[in-house]
């Protein structure tokens, strides 16, 4: 298992240092000079100049890029055009915010998506087969962000059921931070009203950005247990007397399971990319709220280093996923 | 080829794919024709603001007196030009590196698989949104911008296709008699990879639909007064709840059209190869 | 014979496909007496695989069972609900060896856990809370080494002929009365194929089981099985004790299958001919296409079955005629 940890690692070097270069590359040779911008419209030459000598626009590019290079390993993105305090800082602040919501959407999804797929499979071409399969094509087609206005629309304004943005009740006030999510924080401080306030605000975001991920296990659970339902064990397993509810749930689940696990990987890149919107709609304060802040106020280095950290972490998960892919399945085990 | 029809044909969500995109197709042609007040792009009619659906405003107006339905039609004209031209392009820049990486192997091919690895180690919209902002903010930017991020979907399948039928005889044969590799590519290997392309870019222009919304919402796609899907519930935002239908018609719009796409292309996807169900 | 542990009569079973309805099984009559292990040969397609899904219950949602019965233990199984048939039958009163050890057992479990799971559900009471012991008794008994070790393997790591002991342990833990068959010995070399037959005859001797043992091989059947019975095309053509159909067959089908045999053929022909598609069988008499002593009566109406000598049964009225010369390859 070490070994594939650290061949895997290695693997996910070259991807990251091609990322650096073009998130570096994206800074220089895109029309907008650099110095211009960070200088403002109404700047003159000398203090473009200025500025240009300052961060070291004046350099070789190979020179740029070693010191880039150097900053990012160390933590250091650079300071926020907007804020002028260092970028790295407001990451740290919003990441678990976006992680929470990223996790507790996919738990959802899971819960549910495997469960629908799996009778979806079991009852293949009947009634609940059909209902699913529309369904999981539309969850796919959904505009996240328009389907969290929808759910506002109907749960916070309409039937005042549940709040209408924020991450917890302003007058409840965070749990003191141990790992950055609110649901365990609160559980861990023993804290009740701030867990449930923390659920009544996750409750909205975390469906939207449930809905596609759903749609996507379920459909892949279907496919995987259609699939695995076919092979001879399964024949067997009837033949020797095994119950049908522990051949489906048991037996056939873990086969195909593994599929549906593997896709966790690219619902992680998909989910980030929702979060962006929906953050914004619900004033969710975590990174994507951020970047779209970033966008509006042209804050070029802090957008570029929420891509550099969203590739990061990518890469990670796959490297998760395919972790527990070897945990599932021996045979995969064996070949690393 | 009779026989590939008539089995596409019993598949009924594929159909009805087909007819949504057909008719969106035929929407976005004639969308002015369509349109039962055109002047709603541009035009404002500060007498009829918020007004709720009726027989006059199908879908109602929104804050600056224009008919929403007639802004949705336009906005179909809108949204299957932006997803064709990013497509297309992606098609025209992915397609022919997944055919070279995939024929002539060697450092070309792990140059371009690795360029291919790096954009795609970042999920698009991040990618996009980082191109975009970098940019004059535009239409224009934003197709540019997700064109640019789509490719490396088509060079990959093509990538696998590519090497899959590098070994077949039949391209052996041609290099026998000596065809050139620009031949070989281009007229023999690429017809036989059509099918997974055709799929890819169906279901690509779905997923381009969505993405331009979103960029079209966030600001950094389409601009006033455009009658882009995205914008348009951007705007709406900040008239809720009481004007729900100005939010809510560009939102089904987007899901209806993005539906049609999804439904023909697994229906296409079925059709080439049943296994290649996994895939996105 | 009134004493069998199993009577199959008159069965006939058809399966629904895109391009029609499939008469998979038209006539086949088996029976296998207590103690006795009993053969059922034929060739690829005849229709023996599905003889024991519909024996088992095991028949695939499009097939049916269109007429005859299966009596086993006096309960006629074709007739049992589903539940009851996996709550009673399966596993627990008659066991099944498959015909794939590859493919056979789950990729993902331990091979200890997917036993267990069938005595988990059809073990006999007194063995409560024993399951495992006896299962490295039983692992033991079919000499897989290192028993205890083994169960918590996984599939992939034993060999073929291994696989193939571990199924042969999984079908009595439950100590069934019947053990069922499925050609277990194709997907294995000569020299397991042999190993495994031999432990299959000392297994049924020393804990008193009946046997129903499926092949398409003449030379496995003369080994290990007490009785045998022919089939083609879905029917049964004919049965007797092994050493009176080897050196006695009567029906025609089986004459020449005999003849063609390895050890018996003279050249490399085989039956003229090949097997009918089900579905679009010949009337009356499946075989009368291919059949060398055939008549116009053959192709009209099913053979009635005639008794050549006792317990032995041909479905061919014109069984004592010699095969023409030049006709056996």
């Amino acid at each position: 298992m070490l070994l594939f940890l650290i061949r895997r690692l290695l693997l996910a070097i070259p991807a990251l240092l091609g990322l650096m270069v073009l998130t570096f590359v994206l800074v220089r040779v895109v029309p907008a000079d650099p110095a211009t911008t960070l200088a403002g419209e109404t700047a003159t030459p000398q203090q473009v100049q200025e500025i240009r000598r300052k961060y070291g626009f004046d350099r070789p590019l190979y020179e740029q890029f070693a010191i880039y290079v150097g900053q990012v390993a160390s933590g250091d993105l650079g300071n926020s055009v907007f804020s002028n305090r260092p970028v790295m800082d407001d990451v740290r602040r919003t990441l678990p915010a976006t992680l929470e919501l990223i996790v507790v959407s996919l738990l959802l999804a899971a819960l549910i998506g495997i469960p629908l797929g799996t009778l979806s499979a079991v009852h293949h071409n009947g009634l609940l087969d059909h209902v699913v399969r529309v369904v999981t094509v539309g969850g796919l087609a959904v505009a996240s962000f328009w389907f969290a206005i929808m759910l506002q629309l109907l749960f916070s304004m309409e039937l005042e059921w549940l709040p209408l943005r924020g991450r917890i009740g302003v007058n409840i006030g965070a749990p003191p931070s141990v790992t950055g999510f609110f649901l365990v924080d609160s559980l861990l401080a023993g804290h009740w009203d701030q867990f449930v306030s923390s659920l009544r605000h996750i409750a909205l975001p975390a469906i939207t950005l449930a809905v596609p991920a759903l749609a996507t296990i379920a459909r892949f659970a279907r496919v995987g247990v259609l699939d695995t339902m076919q092979r001879d064990f399964v024949q067997y397993e009837t033949a020797v007397g095994y119950p049908r509810h522990r051949i489906v749930w048991i037996y056939v689940l873990r086969n195909s399971v593994i599929a549906a696990v593997t896709q966790i990987g690219l619902l992680f890149g998909a989910l980030v990319s929702s979060a962006v919107a929906v953050e914004a709609i619900f004033d969710w304060p975590g990174l994507g709220s951020y970047a779209v802040q970033a966008i509006l106020s042209s804050d070029y280095k802090a957008v570029l280093a929420v891509t550099l950290v969203v590739g990061v972490i990518y890469a990670v998960i796959n490297i998760l996923v395919d972790l527990v892919h070897g945990l599932l399945d021996p045979r995969v085990a064996e070949q690393l | 080829m009779r026989l590939i029809a008539l089995k596409f044909l019993r598949d009924v969500p594929a159909v009805m794919g087909l007819v949504i995109v057909l008719f969106g197709l035929f929407v976005a042609v004639f969308a002015t024709e369509l349109a039962p007040h055109p002047e709603a792009a541009f035009q404002s009619n500060l007498l009829a603001r918020f007004k709720p659906p009726s027989a006059e405003f199908w879908f109602g107006t929104d804050n600056l007196g224009r008919d929403i339905f007639s802004r949705v039609v336009l906005g179909t004209r809108s949204a299957f030009v932006i997803a064709l031209t990013v497509v297309g392009s992606a098609m025209l820049i992915g397609v022919p590196l997944g055919l070279f990486a995939g024929y002539l192997g060697g450092w070309r091919s792990e140059l371009i698989m690795r360029v291919t690895d790096v954009v795609l180690a970042v999920p698009q919209l991040i990618l996009a949104l980082a191109l975009a902002q970098l940019m004059k903010p535009g239409l224009s930017t934003a197709m540019l911008a997700l064109a640019l991020t789509y490719w490396p979907f088509f060079t990959r399948t093509v990538y696998a296709e590519t090497r899959r039928l590098r070994t077949s005889l039949f391209v052996e044969a041609l290099q026998g008699v000596g065809a050139s590799t620009a031949r070989i590519v281009f007229l023999h290997i690429l017809p036989n990879a059509a099918s997974p392309i055709i799929v890819r870019a169906t279901i690509g222009m779905g997923f381009t639909i969505l993405t331009a919304a979103v960029l079209g919402f966030l600001g950094v796609g389409a601009t006033p007064p455009d009658p882009d899907w995205g914008l348009a519930i951007a705007e709406s935002r900040k008239f809720l709840p009481e004007t729900w239908w100005f939010a809510t018609f560009p939102g089904l719009a987007i899901l209806i059209a993005v539906l049609g796409f999804n439904l023909l292309g697994d229906g296409l996807r079925d059709l080439v190869d049943p296994r290649l169900r996994r895939s996105r | 014979m009134s004493d069998a542990l199993l009577k199959v009569s008159n069965l006939a079973v058809s399966i629904r496909g895109d391009e029609g309805t499939a008469r998979i099984l038209d006539r086949v009559d088996l029976e296998i007496p207590r103690g006795r292990i009993v053969g059922v040969v034929g060739e690829s397609g005849c229709g023996k695989s599905t003889l024991i899904k519909a024996i088992l219950g095991v028949l695939p949602t499009r097939a049916r069972i269109d007429a005859g019965d299966i009596v086993f233990e006096g309960r006629d199984l074709a007739k049992l609900p589903p539940d009851v048939l996996a709550r009673e039958v399966r596993g627990a009163a008659i066991g099944f060896i498959p015909q794939d050890p590859f493919l056979a057992l789950n990729p993902v479990f331990r091979v200890g856990t997917q036993m267990l799971e069938t005595m988990r559900w059809h073990a006999p009471p007194q063995w409560k809370g024993r399951h495992r012991e006896r299962l490295v008794e039983l692992l033991r008994a079919v000499q897989v080494p290192d028993p205890e070790r083994a169960l918590e393997r996984y599939p992939h790591e034993f060999s073929g002929g291994q696989r193939q002991r571990l199924l042969i342990a999984a079908a009595l833990s439950c100590q069934p009365r019947l053990l069922i068959a499925d050609e277990p010995t194709t997907a294995l070399d000569v020299t397991t194929q042999q190993q495994v037959l031999m432990l299959l005859r000392n297994l049924v001797a020393e804990f008193d089981l009946s046997m129903l043992f499926v092949t398409h091989d003449f030379g496995v059947v003369a080994q290990l099985c007490d009785e045998v019975s022919v089939i083609y095309a879905g029917q049964t053509v004919e049965a007797a004790p092994t050493r009176r159909l080897i050196d006695e067959a009567a029906h025609p089908y089986a004459r020449l299958l005999l003849a063609c045999h390895p050890d018996r053929a003279t050249d490399l022909g085989g039956i003229p001919g090949s097997v009918p598609s089900p579905f679009a069988p010949p009337q009356g008499c499946r075989f009368h296409p291919r059949c060398p002593i055939a008549v116009a009566d053959c192709a009209i109406a099913r053979p009635i079955i005639e008794q050549t000598s006792e317990r032995h049964d041909v479905a061919c009225p014109r069984y004592r005629l010699p095969l023409p010369q030049g006709v056996t390859p």
